[in-house]
C-alpha cells in the first residue's frame, strides 16, 4: 500500500465563478408529516441525494454535494475528512441545524427511521431532536452553557421529552451522570460546567445527548478539544454506551485512527462528496482512491526513519463555490489523466459489494491496479 | 492524524489572497453603510470645522440690526433678509454661528482626545508593562479620578483659573477641554493597560525578549501597533462624550464666553424664544445630534472592522 | 467573595478622603470668598466673620476641622444660607433628587433592556430598526436638549404636564423621560449587541440540539447569559443619573440637592461645595461597586470560582 515515490504538484487553482443565490435549488417546503406512524424500515438512517449550500455574499459555497449514505440501527459510521470537506455540515443537516441564513438544504432526502425529515414540520422536527437523535459537539466548554448547573442542562432533555415526576427525572439525571463516570453524581448535580475538567464536561455532554434514549447519536468530532489520554477515555464511554443501548453513531472525525478503532465503516469525504466508503478493514487495507491513500500514508509510522519528513498531501482542499465538473481532488493528484479534469468520478463499486470509491484511476478499467 | 497537507508547499493554490489586518479592516467598513454614513458626516463636519469661517456669510458676531428692526424686533426667522437659517434677537446670522460651533466641536474633539492620549496611555501602558505595585497604584489613583465628580471639578477648574493666562486661551475653551480629557482619560488607560497585559504574555513577545530586544523597543514597535484598534475606537467612541460635555457646559454658561457659539450656548439663548422662533433652538440640536450620530456610527464600524475574531472572514 | 465585597466597599474610604483633599485644594485656590457680595462687606466685618468661621486657620487646619467634623456626619454651616445648617439643606432635596434618579434609573432598564431584547430576536425586521431608531435619537440628543423639547412640546403645546416642579406624579413625568433618554440608548443598545453575539454561542446550538421550545432557548439560555454583560454598562449609568440629575432639576425647577451642585462653586459656600463632592463622589462609587458585585454574583464562573 506504501506509496513512498516523489511527488509532483500538478496545482491548478480552480476559477471561482460567482452564482446568485437564485440559481440553488429549492426543496419541497416542509408540510406537516406526522411522526407517528412510521413504516417499518431496515436501515435506521437513510440519506439520498443531500446538498447543503451556504448563500453568502462571495458566492454559494456548496458545502455538502448530492451526499449518500446509510446507516443501521446499531450500527457506528465513521465520517472522516479534513476540515471544511462538509462533514459537520452533514451532521447538522441531519438535525436540520443548519444556521439559516445563511445556510440551507437545497435537495435531497433523508429518511431516519421511517421518517421523511426533510418534510416534517419544524414542531415535529423539534420533538425528534434530544429524544430520537442526540448531538455531541466538539468544544465542550463552549456548547454548554455557563450559567447553568450541569444537573439542569441533563434534566432539560428528559424534561421536555419524557413524562417523568419530578423525582424520577431527577433521578434519572444521576443515573445518567453516573453511567458516563463522573464520581459522585448526586453532589455534583448543581455544580457549573467551569467547574468540571474538558474530560468532565465531554462527558456531561454525552449524559446529554443519550438522556432520552436515541435512536441516534450524532458525535461531531467529540474528542478534538481534549487531551490525548482524555480522548481513549471518552471515546471508549461512547462506545460502550452505544453498544449498550443499541444506538447507532455517526462519527465525525478527521482522525484516521479513531475511525478505525471505533467504526464499523467509513466514508471518507472530500471537499463536499463523499470519494470513499467501505468496512473499516476494507478501506484501512484496500483503499482505493487517491486521497485516502495520501490520507494514510501521512499517519506516522514506527518504522519511519528519523528526520525523513513527514509525508504530506501536498496543495489545499478548494473553494467549494461554484466546484467545477471534475474530479475534486485532481489538483493534488499525482495519477490523475485528462478525464480527471474533463468529468467528476461518480462513486462506483470496487471489489468488495460494500466498498465503493469515487476515482477514474482505481475503476475495474482503470490505470491503476 | 490531520492531514498535513497544509504544509508548505511551494505552489500552493491558495483560493484568496489574504490581506493584512488593515486591508481587512478596510474592507469592511466599506461595506458597512452606517459606518460609512457615518465617515461622511464626520468629514463633512472636519471640513466645516475647519473651513467654516471662510464660508460664513457673516462673522460670528455681527449684528444685524438693521434687519432685525426691520423685521419687528425679535430674532429672524430663516431665509429672511438673505440669513439662510435666521438670525437670533441681535441680528446674529444663526447660520454663521452654527459654522463657529462647529469650529469648537471639531476642536473639542481633538483636543480632549489629546489630552486623554497623552495622559491614558503612557499610564496605562506603565501599568501593564510593569504590573505589580506600580500598576495597582496606578489603577488605585484611576480609581480616585473616576469618582470624581466630572463637572465639579471643570468647574472648579475653569474658576479657578479664570483670570489666568491658560483660563481666557481660546476664549476660555482650552481650559474646558484640558479639563474634559483630565476627567476622561480613565478608560483609555485601562483599555491600553489591558492590551498590554494581554500582549505581554504571548509568544512573539517572548521570543523578541530571547533574541534581546529591549523592552521599550517591544512596547513601542511590537505591542503597540497591534493594540492599536481598539484604542483607536476607544477615540473615536469617546468623542461623542466630549462634545457633549463641551455642549452642557456652554449651556449652563461654564466654557465659551459671548460672542462666540457653542451649540451649547446657542440652545441657552435660544432657550427663551423656543415657542415663536423654534429654529434658534433647532438647528443648533440638529447640529449637535449630527455631530453625535457621525462619530458614533464611525466608531461602532470601526470596532466591527477591527473586530479580531472577524479577521480573515469574509 | 465576602472578601471581594468587603474589600471593593472598604476601597470607598481612601478614594473619598483623595476627593476631599483634591477639592478643598482647588476650592480655596478659587479667588474671593464666602462674603462676596454685590456690595462689598468692610474688611472689619469681613475678618470677623472668617474669625467666627474658622477662616483665617492655615489651610491644613481647616481641613482637619472640617474632616473631624464630616466623618462625625456633621456637614457644617452653610456660608451662604447663613441661618441654616448644610445637614438640613442637604436633607431637604436630597429625597427628591434620589426620587427622580432611581425612577429615571428604573424607566432605564425597563424600556432600555426589552427594547434591546427585542431588536436582537428581530434582526433586521421591524423591531430591530425602531429600537434602533430610539437608540439614535437617544444618544444625539443631550438631556437638556431633551428636556426643552419636552416641556416645549408636551406641556406647553399639548398641556399634557406641568413645566416644572415636583409636586405630584404628573410632575415626575418629563423630567424622568429627559434624564433617562440617553440611559435607554445605551442599554438598549449594548443589549442588542450582547443578544446578537449570544444567538451565535455554541449552547444555543446545543440547546436548539435538545429539542427545547425557542421561547425556552431565549428565555432560559439566551437572555440571561446576554443580560451578564449589559451589567458592566450600568456603573457608568447610574454615575451618568448622579451628575446628570442637576441639569435635568435646572432645567424643570425641580428643588433637589443639584441646585447647590453648581451653584456652591460660585457662592464659594465652601461646606455646602464639600458636602455636594463628597454626596455625589460616594454615590458614584458606592454605585459602582454595587454593581460590581452584582456583576460578580450573577455570573456562575466568577461567584463559583
Amino acid at each position: 500500500m506504501a506509496h513512498s515515490d516523489e511527488r509532483t504538484s500538478r496545482l491548478d487553482a480552480p476559477t471561482i465563478v460567482e452564482v446568485a443565490p437564485t440559481d440553488a435549488r429549492r426543496v419541497t417546503t416542509p408540510t406537516k408529516v406526522g411522526l407517528g406512524d412510521r413504516p417499518k424500515v431496515d436501515k435506521l438512517l437513510s440519506v439520498r441525494d443531500l446538498s447543503t449550500h451556504f448563500f453568502t455574499p462571495d458566492g454559494v459555497v456548496q458545502a455538502v454535494d448530492d451526499v449518500n449514505f446509510e446507516l443501521g440501527y446499531g450500527e457506528t459510521l465513521g465520517l472522516v475528512g479534513e476540515s471544511g470537506c462538509g462533514k459537520s455540515v452533514t451532521a447538522l443537516s441531519i438535525a436540520r441545524l443548519v444556521p439559516n441564513p445563511p445556510g440551507r438544504i437545497v435537495s435531497g432526502e433523508i429518511v431516519f427511521d421511517g421518517i421523511d425529515m426533510l418534510r416534517l414540520g419544524d414542531d415535529d422536527m423539534r420533538q425528534l431532536r434530544g429524544k430520537e437523535i442526540g448531538f455531541i459537539f466538539q468544544d465542550p466548554l463552549t456548547s454548554l452553557n455557563p450559567t447553568l448547573t450541569i444537573g439542569y442542562q441533563i434534566g432539560e432533555s428528559i424534561r421536555q421529552h419524557m413524562n417523568l415526576p419530578q423525582k424520577a427525572a431527577n433521578d434519572r439525571v444521576v443515573e445518567l451522570l453516573s453511567k458516563v463516570g463522573i464520581p459522585r453524581a448526586k453532589d455534583r448535580l448543581n455544580d457549573y460546567p467551569h467547574q468540571f475538567s474538558g474530560g468532565m464536561r465531554q462527558r456531561v455532554m454525552i449524559a446529554i445527548a443519550l438522556s432520552c434514549d436515541p435512536k441516534l447519536l450524532l458525535a461531531d468530532e467529540p474528542t478534538t478539544a481534549l487531551d490525548v489520554t482524555i480522548q481513549a477515555q471518552i471515546l471508549e464511554l461512547i462506545q460502550t454506551l452505544s453498544q449498550e443501548f443499541h444506538t447507532a453513531v455517526l462519527l465525525i472525525t478527521h482522525d484516521l485512527g479513531i475511525a478505525a478503532g471505533m467504526c464499523d465503516r467509513v466514508n471518507v469525504m472530500y471537499a463536499g462528496r463523499i470519494v470513499e466508503t467501505g468496512t473499516v478493514d476494507e478501506l484501512f487495507e484496500q483503499p482505493r482512491m487517491p486521497y485516502a491513500w495520501g490520507l494514510l500514508d501521512s499517519l506516522p509510522r514506527l518504522d519511519d526513519v528519523r528526520g525523513d519528513r513527514l509525508r504530506t498531501i501536498e496543495g489545499l482542499p478548494p473553494l467549494l463555490i461554484q466546484p467545477p465538473n471534475a474530479c475534486r481532488f485532481e489538483p493534488r493528484c499525482r495519477f490523475s489523466r485528462d478525464i480527471c479534469r474533463e468529468q467528476e468520478p461518480a462513486l462506483t463499486l470496487r471489489e468488495n459489494p460494500l466498498h465503493l470509491a469515487r476515482c477514474w484511476a482505481t475503476e475495474p478499467d482503470g490505470w491503476i491496479a | 492524524m490531520a492531514t498535513r497537507s497544509t504544509a508548505l508547499p511551494a505552489r500552493a493554490a491558495r483560493p484568496r489572497k489574504s490581506a493584512g489586518l488593515w486591508s481587512d479592516a478596510f474592507g469592511r467598513l466599506r461595506k458597512n453603510r452606517l459606518a460609512l454614513v457615518g465617515l461622511g458626516l464626520v468629514t463633512l463636519l472636519l471640513f466645516t470645522g475647519l473651513f467654516g469661517p471662510l464660508l460664513a456669510p457673516w462673522s460670528y458676531s455681527f449684528q444685524d440690526l438693521k434687519s432685525v428692526a426691520a423685521g419687528g424686533g425679535g430674532p429672524l426667522p430663516p431665509l429672511a433678509y438673505g440669513h439662510l437659517l435666521g438670525t437670533d434677537q441681535l441680528g446674529r446670522d444663526l447660520f454663521s454661528r452654527l459654522l463657529d460651533g462647529a469650529r469648537i466641536s471639531v476642536s473639542v474633539a481633538f483636543v480632549v482626545q489629546l489630552v486623554i492620549l497623552t495622559i491614558g496611555v503612557p499610564i496605562g501602558a506603565l501599568a501593564g508593562w510593569f504590573g505589580g505595585r506600580l500598576d495597582n497604584a496606578l489603577m488605585r489613583f484611576t480609581d480616585i479620578i473616576y469618582a470624581f465628580p466630572d463637572l465639579l471639578f471643570i468647574i472648579l477648574l475653569t474658576v479657578v483659573f479664570r483670570e489666568t493666562f491658560f483660563g481666557r486661551a481660546m476664549d476660555g475653551l482650552l481650559i474646558v477641554f484640558v479639563a474634559i480629557g483630565l476627567t476622561s482619560w480613565v478608560t483609555v488607560a485601562r483599555l491600553v493597560r489591558g492590551q498590554l497585559l494581554a500582549l505581554k504574555e504571548t509568544e512573539f513577545v517572548e521570543a523578541a525578549r530571547a533574541i534581546g530586544v529591549t523592552d521599550r523597543k517591544i512596547v513601542t514597535k511590537h505591542l503597540l501597533p497591534n493594540g492599536i484598534g481598539p484604542i483607536i475606537v476607544a477615540v473615536t467612541l469617546g468623542i461623542p462624550g466630549a462634545i457633549l460635555a463641551e455642549s452642557t457646559l456652554a449651556y449652563i454658561g461654564i466654557g465659551v464666553q459671548p460672542p462666540r457659539a457653542s451649540w451649547g450656548s446657542l440652545i441657552a439663548e435660544g432657550q427663551k424664544y423656543v415657542r415663536a422662533e423654534p429654529h434658534l433652538v433647532l438647528f443648533p440640536a440638529i447640529a449637535i445630534a449630527v455631530a453625535l450620530i457621525s462619530f458614533t456610527f464611525l466608531g461602532d464600524g470601526l470596532r466591527d472592522a477591527l473586530d479580531p475574531k472577524l479577521k480573515g472572514k469574509q | 467573595m465576602i472578601s471581594y465585597v468587603a474589600r471593593r466597599v472598604l476601597w470607598i474610604i481612601p478614594v473619598l478622603f483623595a476627593v476631599s483633599i483634591i477639592t478643598f485644594t482647588l476650592m480655596h485656590s478659587v479667588p474671593g470668598g464666602p462674603w462676596d457680595r454685590e456690595k462689598k462687606l468692610p474688611a472689619a466685618v469681613q475678618s470677623r466673620l472668617n474669625a467666627q468661621y474658622g477662616l483665617d486657620q492655615p489651610l491644613y487646619a481647616q481641613y482637619i476641622n472640617w474632616a473631624s467634623a464630616f466623618v462625625t456626619g456633621d456637614l457644617g454651616p452653610s456660608y451662604r444660607y447663613t441661618d441654616r445648617r448644610v445637614n438640613d439643606i442637604v436633607a431637604d432635596g436630597l429625597p427628591t433628587t434620589v426620587h427622580l434618579g432611581v425612577m429615571a434609573f428604573l424607566l432605564a432598564i425597563l424600556v432600555g433592556i426589552p427594547l434591546g431584547i427585542l431588536a436582537a430576536l428581530g434582526h433586521n425586521k421591524w423591531p430591530d430598526y425602531l429600537s434602533t431608531s430610539v437608540s439614535i435619537i437617544g444618544i444625539s440628543t443631550p438631556s437638556f436638549v431633551l428636556g426643552i423639547l419636552l416641556i416645549v412640546f408636551f406641556s406647553v403645546q399639548l398641556g399634557w404636564f406641568p413645566t416644572g416642579q415636583w409636586r405630584g406624579p404628573e410632575y415626575w413625568v418629563l423630567p424622568t423621560v429627559a434624564l433617562a433618554g440617553f440611559p435607554i440608548a445605551v442599554i438598549a443598545r449594548y443589549t442588542r449587541a450582547s443578544m446578537l453575539e449570544v444567538t451565535r454561542k455554541d449552547y444555543v446550538r446545543t440547546a436548539h440540539s435538545k429539542g427545547i421550545k425557542n421561547e425556552s432557548v431565549v428565555s432560559r439560555h439566551m437572555i440571561r447569559n446576554a443580560l451578564i454583560p449589559v451589567v458592566t454598562i450600568l456603573g457608568p449609568t447610574l454615575a451618568f443619573l448622579v451628575t446628570g440629575s442637576f441639569i435635568i432639576e435646572r432645567i424643570f425647577n425641580i428643588p433637589g440637592v443639584g441646585q447647590f451642585y453648581i451653584n456652591s462653586i460660585y457662592t464659594r459656600d465652601y461646606s455646602l461645595l464639600m458636602a455636594m463632592t463628597m454626596l455625589y463622589a460616594f454615590a458614584v462609587a458606592f454605585l459602582n461597586v454595587v454593581v460590581d458585585v452584582l456583576y460578580a454574583y450573577i455570573d456562575p464562573r466568577i461567584r463559583y470560582s
